[in-house]
């Protein structure tokens, strides 16, 4: 037999295994060393960051009282590149949602991110998260997250508080803070204190295997924030009188606001409808918003910053102020009067002529004011009545008017007080004092709030000054309140001339024909101004202002009740009810309460 | 003088290799199953704990079989090859199934699978017949003995639906053609081979347009006269009628569930997720050990199950995703070493059954490292077979412990043979 040569072929083999080895290696290179995608997926593979929420801070009144506090919640939450194949009906029976529902939830998920866990479920409560979580665990890919939500124990004061809803595309980019799915302050204080209360969120990493069960901290944790809670906050608001002014205004379209006049402090800020602030929380939010929008008679807006009414008769006040300021008149100087034939504006009320400054205010004499105004843009103070009326509007600033007070309650509106511009543009440059007549008695283009309104009341009681009105007290936590909120406000009008002014509104009530007699509150001397407004559409808005005690106010506050009639009817025994209530605790007049309570004025208008 | 020269002569080298590989399958294993309420590398309610057991029953049968005669195992091949054989038609009448295979016999706790054992036996067997004078590879009866002899367990093991253990027996081919078979007839071979398994996993008519890709390029290379397109012509239509004829076999004579086996052992329906998940999952987790890996006990891929059979068929994920580039390229070019010293110490044989035993191992072991390595990183199908000396089970361990100390017992006694 003839021996081959095969030596050559151990070579061969040799060089075969070597082939695939130094294959291996050369791939291995390329999948460890140069391709960084590999880490990335194994990180997605494992990590899970958990945000941690934070408690959203309490909001109390100003006797500690609890308006809103945090209840436990679950969101359910979806990694959709977890998601495998299971049951869709269980799972949509298992959550009560619709199976077309649970496409729409998914995909908007995907679409936000296959890798990142997004909200697929919002505000689980305690008791279904329970039942839903014994079973989750077919469902790879989905996971609960503790969340809270608000709650109010009284169903009060829901324009002042505000609502809390899901973050939209503006508030993600403008604050990178947010993530979709959080939660932030739309309306109220929730909205205007939202850094406060909101605190900070916290990081969780934690290792999970593959069927999405925790493994244990990512590194023992270092790379793990803690969450801070929200900062608690005091607002001025009593509690007790908001509910009591809310009941009164039951059934009624209207506004509330109380201050306090030595410091601002709102104590009660209604606007009636209102509704349950406990309706806008958690899912039922959606279609409860969505019903109270639609709702005619507009529970949402808050009119006690949004509602803009003539001011009526309670603005003779501040043109008397500003006409003794500069000297037109004197509270000695005498206008005649000729009732209803007085000229160009005629008189509503049968009385002495001619007669001064007090009576005048007492009987609410249009043409009183009539003249004081053309006085006014006729002194001599200035070169022409332009140039007064510049000096009229401008005192208007200062006492509020026409300008928002830029204080901690959003979307508020300023009122209107024209400016010259306005009015050389309306009448080509030529106007005068006759022109703008309807100023005098504060009808035609002169638009005030109710929180305005109330804060002439403060002005007058405090013969001269105010404190921007505000809601907030304190901020727990924090030593001082924003300079803003304690900076003392001077109007220009020298105290002297309020005397005059506080004394007609004491007469309101003590006067023998004060047009608030009847409601003189037993013990407490206190001062008022009816407003009767005129109403192009409908019944005239019930107008009243008022402040208490007479010497030192701790209370002051206006009062309007849409379509109701003569101010003295309605708005008035509304005011002192409010009064007697904040300085007494109850209510002497019990009757009168109940007929307050009771009576509606929406019906008018279906 | 001769007894001194036995026992110093044992090739240190190679046994050091296995040593580490061993040794370090064993971390990898403790590392794939790791968890805090079971962390003691020697609990025995753990895989690792386990898998320390077959270590020492693997050296106790090593020392065993050092002590035996060197000439017991080519004078006991056939019986030897007959027993395994005679195993696995017992495995396929009495067996137990696991993880879909009837592979096993249940014996007590444990779970022992003859076809780890048969490649044992057929390197064997294939040694002894070979090794005799008059056996030359050019004749047809030798070619068709060695065949049968390669193809009989190869059949029996493919009957209990163990592809992948079926398809290390192809790799014998590299003995044949150390042996002085054809080069061509290997190159066929081995293109067969390839074009049954591509046939499994792809459509036919795939398959078949790759090989007309292949004759495309084929007729640029060649000198274009009549007698070697026809030659090429005659060469497709081989392939295409061999396409068919699987295809048929697949298609046509297995049941619908026999089919589903040997996709499920194919690793084609493996992938309840989609395609590809087990690849996916394990190629993420060797990338994401970077160059310098993560550290003992440090992969969360395969400690967190992302990795499937991460101890066994995919422990290879658990090397690169600690260890790192580092890590892999060193435990492939000690398999490399390995492999390289079993040629050479196959050549310095005297006996040319010791040599074609020696190429035997060799064959086996690098077939079940090309497969497995190539698994994990995606280069080739899924085919479950073990990493030898690193995964985790006994059968697996034993037998490759068996069939390496039978040649280092031969290469120690190599110079007792005149
Ligand atoms: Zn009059």
């Amino acid at each position: 037999m003839i021996k081959r040569n095969l030596s050559g072929r151990k070579t061969v083999i040799l060089f075969i295994f070597s082939t695939i080895a130094l294959i291996f290696i050369i791939k291995l290179f390329f999948l460890q060393v140069v391709d960084h995608s590999y880490k990335l997926s194994s990180q997605n593979n494992v990590l899970r960051y958990i945000t941690q929420y934070p408690a959203r801070g309490k909001i109390l009144d100003r006797t500690g009282k609890l308006l809103v506090f945090n209840e436990a919640a679950f969101d359910l939450l979806v990694i959709p590149q977890q998601v495998k194949a299971f049951d869709t009906v269980d799972f949509c029976q298992l959550l009560n949602i619709e199976k077309e529902d649970f496409k729409v939830r998914l995909n908007k998920a995907r679409n936000y991110s296959r890798y990142r866990p997004s909200v697929f479920l919002e505000q689980i409560s305690k008791e279904d998260y329970g039942y839903i979580a014994e079973k989750l665990y077919q469902f790879h890919g989905f996971y609960f997250q503790a969340r809270t939500l608000r709650h109010y124990p009284q169903p009060i004061a829901a324009h002042v508080l505000g609502d809390i809803g899901e973050v939209n595309q503006r508030n993600i980019d403008s604050d990178p803070y947010y993530k979709s799915g959080d939660y932030i302050g739309k309306s109220g204080i929730e909205r205007f204190y939202e850094n406060e209360l909101r605190g900070n969120k916290g990081l969780k990493i934690v290792m999970v295997d593959v069927y999405n069960r925790e493994k244990g901290s990512f590194k023992d944790g270092q790379y793990d924030t803690l969450p801070i809670a929200g900062k608690d906050l005091v607002l001025g608001l009593d509690a007790d009188l908001q509910a009591y002014g809310e009941a009164l205004m039951q059934n009624k379209t209207g506004s509330i606001v109380a201050i306090e006049p030595s410091s601002g402090e709102i104590l009660s800020l209604i606007s009636s409808p209102s509704f349950d602030p406990n309706l806008l929380v958690g899912r039922i939010r959606g279609q409860n918003y969505k019903a109270l929008q639609e709702d005619s008679l507009k529970p949402l807006i808050n009119r006690a910053i949004s509602g803009s009414y003539p001011p009526g008769s309670t603005f003779k006040m501040i043109n008397a102020l500003v006409a003794l300021n500069i000297g037109a008149i004197s509270e000695h100087t005498r206008f005649t009067c000729q009732g209803k034939l007085s000229s160009p504006i005629k008189c509503t009320h049968d009385h002495n002529s001619p007669l001064a400054l007090l009576e005048a205010m007492e009987n609410s004499c249009n043409p009183y004011f009539w003249n004081t105004f053309r006085s006014t843009l006729y002194s001599s103070h200035f070169k022409n009545h332009k140039e007064a009326y510049d000096y009229w509007s401008e005192t208007m600033h200062k006492f509020g008017l026409g300008v928002p007070f830029d204080t901690d309650i959003p979307f508020e509106l300023s009122g209107n007080i024209p400016s010259t511009a306005y009015f050389d543009q309306l009448y080509r440059g030529s106007w005068n004092a006759l022109t703008v007549r309807s100023l005098s008695i504060g009808q035609g283009e002169i638009l005030v709030t109710p929180l305005q309104l109330a804060n002439l009341a403060v002005i007058i009681s405090n013969k001269g000054f105010y404190y921007k009105p505000h809601l907030l007290k304190s901020i727990v936590g924090n030593e001082y309140l924003p300079e803003t909120y304690t900076e003392k406000i001077e109007t220009g009008v020298s105290e002297k001339h309020f005397e005059i002014v506080k004394k007609s509104m004491l007469d309101v009530f003590e006067g023998d024909h004060g047009t608030a007699r009847y409601y003189k509150i037993d013990s407490i001397q206190a001062g008022g101004k009816t407003g009767t407004v005129q109403n192009p559409h409908g019944e005239d808005h019930s107008m009243f202002i008022a402040f208490a005690p007479y010497d030192n106010p701790r209370i002051a506050l206006a009062v309007v009740v849409e379509n109701a009639g003569y101010g003295s009817t309605w708005a008035a025994p509304i005011a002192t009810l409010m009064i007697e209530r904040y300085l007494k605790g109850k209510s002497s007049r019990q009757a009168l309460e109940k007929r307050m309570m009771e009576t509606s004025f929406n019906k008018k208008k279906l | 003088m001769i007894r001194e020269r036995r026992v110093n002569s044992i090739d240190w080298l190679s046994l050091s290799i296995y040593l580490i590989l061993m040794l370090l399958g064993w971390l990898m294993v403790y590392s794939a199953v790791y968890d805090e309420n079971h962390s003691s590398i020697f609990d025995m309610s753990q895989r690792y704990g386990k898998q320390l057991l077959w270590i020492v029953l693997s050296l106790l049968l090593g020392a065993v079989i050092l002590l035996i005669d060197a000439k017991f195992f080519n004078a006991f091949a056939y019986p030897i090859y007959l027993i395994v054989m005679l195993m696995l038609v017992g495995v396929l009448l009495f067996g137990s199934t696991i993880a879909g295979s009837k592979s096993w016999f249940q014996i007590g706790g444990f779970a022992i699978q003859p076809a780890e054992f048969a490649k044992f036996a057929t390197a064997l067997a294939l040694a002894s017949y070979l090794g005799k004078l008059n056996r030359d590879l050019i004749l047809w009866k030798t070619r068709l003995t060695a065949f049968a002899i390669i193809g009989l367990p190869a059949v029996l093991i493919l009957a209990q639906y163990d592809t992948g253990s079926a398809l290390v027996f192809t790799v014998f081919i590299l003995v044949l053609y150390r042996e002085g078979m054809s080069g061509a007839l290997m190159i066929i071979g081995g293109i067969a081979a390839f074009l049954f398994v591509m046939t499994l996993y792809f459509d036919q008519w795939y398959v078949i347009g790759g090989l007309g890709f292949l004759f495309g390029i084929g007729l640029f290379l060649v000198k274009r006269n009549r007698s070697n397109i026809t030659k090429m012509l005659v060469l497709l239509a081989v392939g295409v009628s061999f396409v068919f004829s699987v295809d048929y076999a697949f298609e046509k004579i297995l049941e619908p569930h026999q089919r589903t086996r040997i996709n499920v052992l194919l690793g084609m329906e493996k992938d309840l997720m989609g395609a590809g998940y087990n690849v996916n999952q394990s190629k993420i987790a060797i990338g994401s050990g970077g160059f310098s890996g993560k550290g003992f006990l440090q992969g969360t891929q395969t400690k967190y199950n992302f990795v499937p059979e991460q101890s066994t068929d995919f422990i290879f994920c658990t090397v690169g995703e600690e260890w790192g580039f580092i890590g892999t390229t060193a435990v492939i070019l000690l398999y490399l070493l390995l492999l390289s010293r079993l040629i050479v110490l196959a050549e310095r044989q005297r006996s040319a059954f010791s040599r074609i035993y020696g190429y035997g191992i060799a064959s086996v072991i690098f077939f079940h490292f090309a497969i497995n390595i190539g698994m994990t990183i995606g280069l080739v199908p899924v085919i479950g077979i073990p990493l030898p000396f690193i995964s985790y089970g006994g059968s697996s361990l034993w037998a490759f412990s068996i069939m390496f100390f039978v040649f280092l017992k031969q290469d120690a006694n190599r110079l007792n043979i005149l």
